[in-house]
């Protein structure tokens, strides 16, 4: 699956089933935030919402993020900008976090 | 004898010991009760002291005054808690082995995690309101105030109550206008959320509501310091707001006995299961209130609404029976927005909050997503309500299952994600 056709979104532009995720949808998803290249330090951001997100079934929090790849919330902020929580979701193919409840 | 032990006397706390003390056979379990504090607070009452509308007699009482006779109850704080022994040190010196535990140790606000918010200006220009002192800190600030810039800021998700700040800017735009100085007050609401509310059919209406009353929101700010010298919140991605008065919601987490020993999340908030508020990882142990993890609202009309489950599964569990009751996630709000009015919300796991009508017995029906005075007075009420029969072990006629009656459903916005 390569592109968005097929995907289903909720109103909010989250995908309602994680198990559709592709690398290439993530690409695809990422250009739609404004994010051109997915470099490794995306990746590693991604992988590990991937993971922890499929593991506890929700997208984790920010501060969750930071304390889980240890990159400081300022470099988040650098490489997903405005709200790196809820970007990485979207583009992990992840719900949006439950911190905002 | 067998110990049911339970940690925090809280709305519950409180509320638990006294369900259990009255189900269990006193001549086979004894309920032990710990809190460090002597003084109950309402907490929801905390909003409406920095307008002079309560008064501290009206938020605290004595907690002893809701804790039954046949409740042992214990000041102290906790040292630790060690799960896997079934055992509790208290700071007192004693410690306490269990049978059943729940955990009620509620959050607290950790204004320290934000670089610069305890530099200079806090409790000056910068304050609280989730604290007694902090609600009681802001209303002697804001009668001298000439007015200015306001900005309300939460630093982070989850906090106590997600409506509370919109609530304080409603109250605020009310108060200053009554007081002849609205046109020399700018509102501002900071919020890392991207809207007023997280639900988006509510964030909408009550986006409509900051937009009628004049009070600008600053969507997804994610502060990363507070700038006491120059009186400017910076954001992680550099954007900067000026104020002349802070109210910051600030960083909410579980208990630090809970992160001591070892039980919690990078919140300090305990891991159950969102349906049962059962421990993932100890059978004896449940967590209730605002301690757990569930993705509710912490709020007290979620414990109200909780408790039937626990009690039902913990007497269950004791029995050696299966566990069958499910709590649903319900959520019920009254939003006081000022002018005597009032919004009413009422949600669960899998509904957002929905306009219509909330069916209530003799009182209602109350207007669900819109403004009415009977709102208002509903809101007031249950600050009665609180003291006089849900801390009393008396039925409030609120029905604990969620139900669609009176609900206009709306094209859902926001399915949510099927794991």
């Amino acid at each position: 699956m390569t592109d968005l056709v097929n995907v289903a979104l909720n109103a909010e532009g989250f995908m309602i089933d994680p198990n559709q995720w592709t690398k290439e949808l993530a690409e695809i998803l990422a250009r739609q935030e404004g994010i051109d290249v997915l470099t490794p330090e995306h990746w590693q951001i991604i992988d590990f919402c991937r993971t922890t997100g499929l593991a506890n079934g929700k997208a984790p929090t920010l501060r969750q993020i930071t304390v889980g790849t240890g990159i400081s919330i300022k470099d988040l902020f650098a490489l997903y900008p405005k709200g790196p929580a809820k970007k990485v979701a979207k583009i992990a193919g992840l719900g949006k976090p439950e911190g905002c409840v | 004898m067998k110990t049911f032990l339970v940690l925090g006397a809280g709305t519950a706390g409180t509320m638990i010991a006294r369900k259990m003390a009255a189900h269990l056979d006193a001549r086979e379990w004894k309920v032990v009760l710990v809190d460090k504090d002597e003084k109950h607070y309402y907490q929801p009452g905390f909003l409406f002291l920095p307008f002079g509308m309560y008064r501290a007699q009206d938020v605290i009482q004595p907690k002893r005054k809701f804790i039954p006779e046949k409740v042992e109850f214990i000041i102290s704080g906790i040292e630790r808690i060690e799960p896997d022994a079934s055992r509790v040190k208290l700071t007192n010196g004693r410690t306490i082995t269990y049978d059943h535990m729940v955990v009620a140790t509620g959050v607290d606000i950790h204004p320290e995690e934000t670089e610069g918010m305890l530099d200079g200006g806090w409790r000056t220009n910068v304050f609280d309101f989730y604290t007694f002192e902090g609600a009681t800190a802001l209303g002697k600030f804001l009668e001298k105030w000439q007015g200015g810039r306001m900005v309300v800021n939460v630093v982070e998700n989850p906090i106590k109550c997600p409506v509370a700040p919109l609530e304080l800017l409603f109250l605020a735009d009310w108060w200053f206008t009554k007081r002849g100085m609205r046109n020399k007050v700018e509102l501002v609401y900071a919020t890392p959320l991207s809207g007023a509310f997280t639900k988006p059919i509510a964030a909408d209406a009550l986006g409509a509501m900051l937009k009628r009353k004049n009070i600008h929101v600053e969507p997804d700010f994610n502060i990363g310091m507070v700038d006491a010298g120059s009186n400017v919140i910076r954001s992680w991605d550099e954007r900067e707001i000026p104020y002349d008065l802070l109210v910051t919601v600030p960083t909410n987490m579980g208990a630090e006995v809970i992160g001591r020993s070892g039980m919690g999340d990078e919140m300090n908030f305990v891991a159950v299961d969102k349906h049962t508020l059962q421990s993932q990882k100890w059978e004896n142990v449940w967590v209730m209130g605002d301690a757990n993890n569930i993705p509710t609202s912490k709020a007290g009309a979620v414990i109200h609404f909780q408790q039937e489950t626990v009690v039902k599964n913990l007497l269950a569990h004791i029995a050696g029976k299966p566990i069958t009751h499910k709590f649903d996630g319900h959520a019920s709000c009254y939003i006081e927005s000022g002018f005597n009015k009032g919004v009413l919300i009422d949600f669960n796991y899998d509904q957002e909050p929905l306009p219509g009508k909330y069916p209530l017995p003799v009182v209602g029906p109350f207007t669900l997503l819109g403004e009415t005075t009977i709102n208002h007075w509903g809101k007031l009420a249950f600050k009665t309500l609180y003291w006089n029969m849900m801390l009393q072990g008396i039925e409030v006629p609120l029905p604990n299952d969620f139900s669609m009656a009176g609900k206009k459903p709306t094209s859902s916005k926001s399915p949510a994600p099927q794991f």
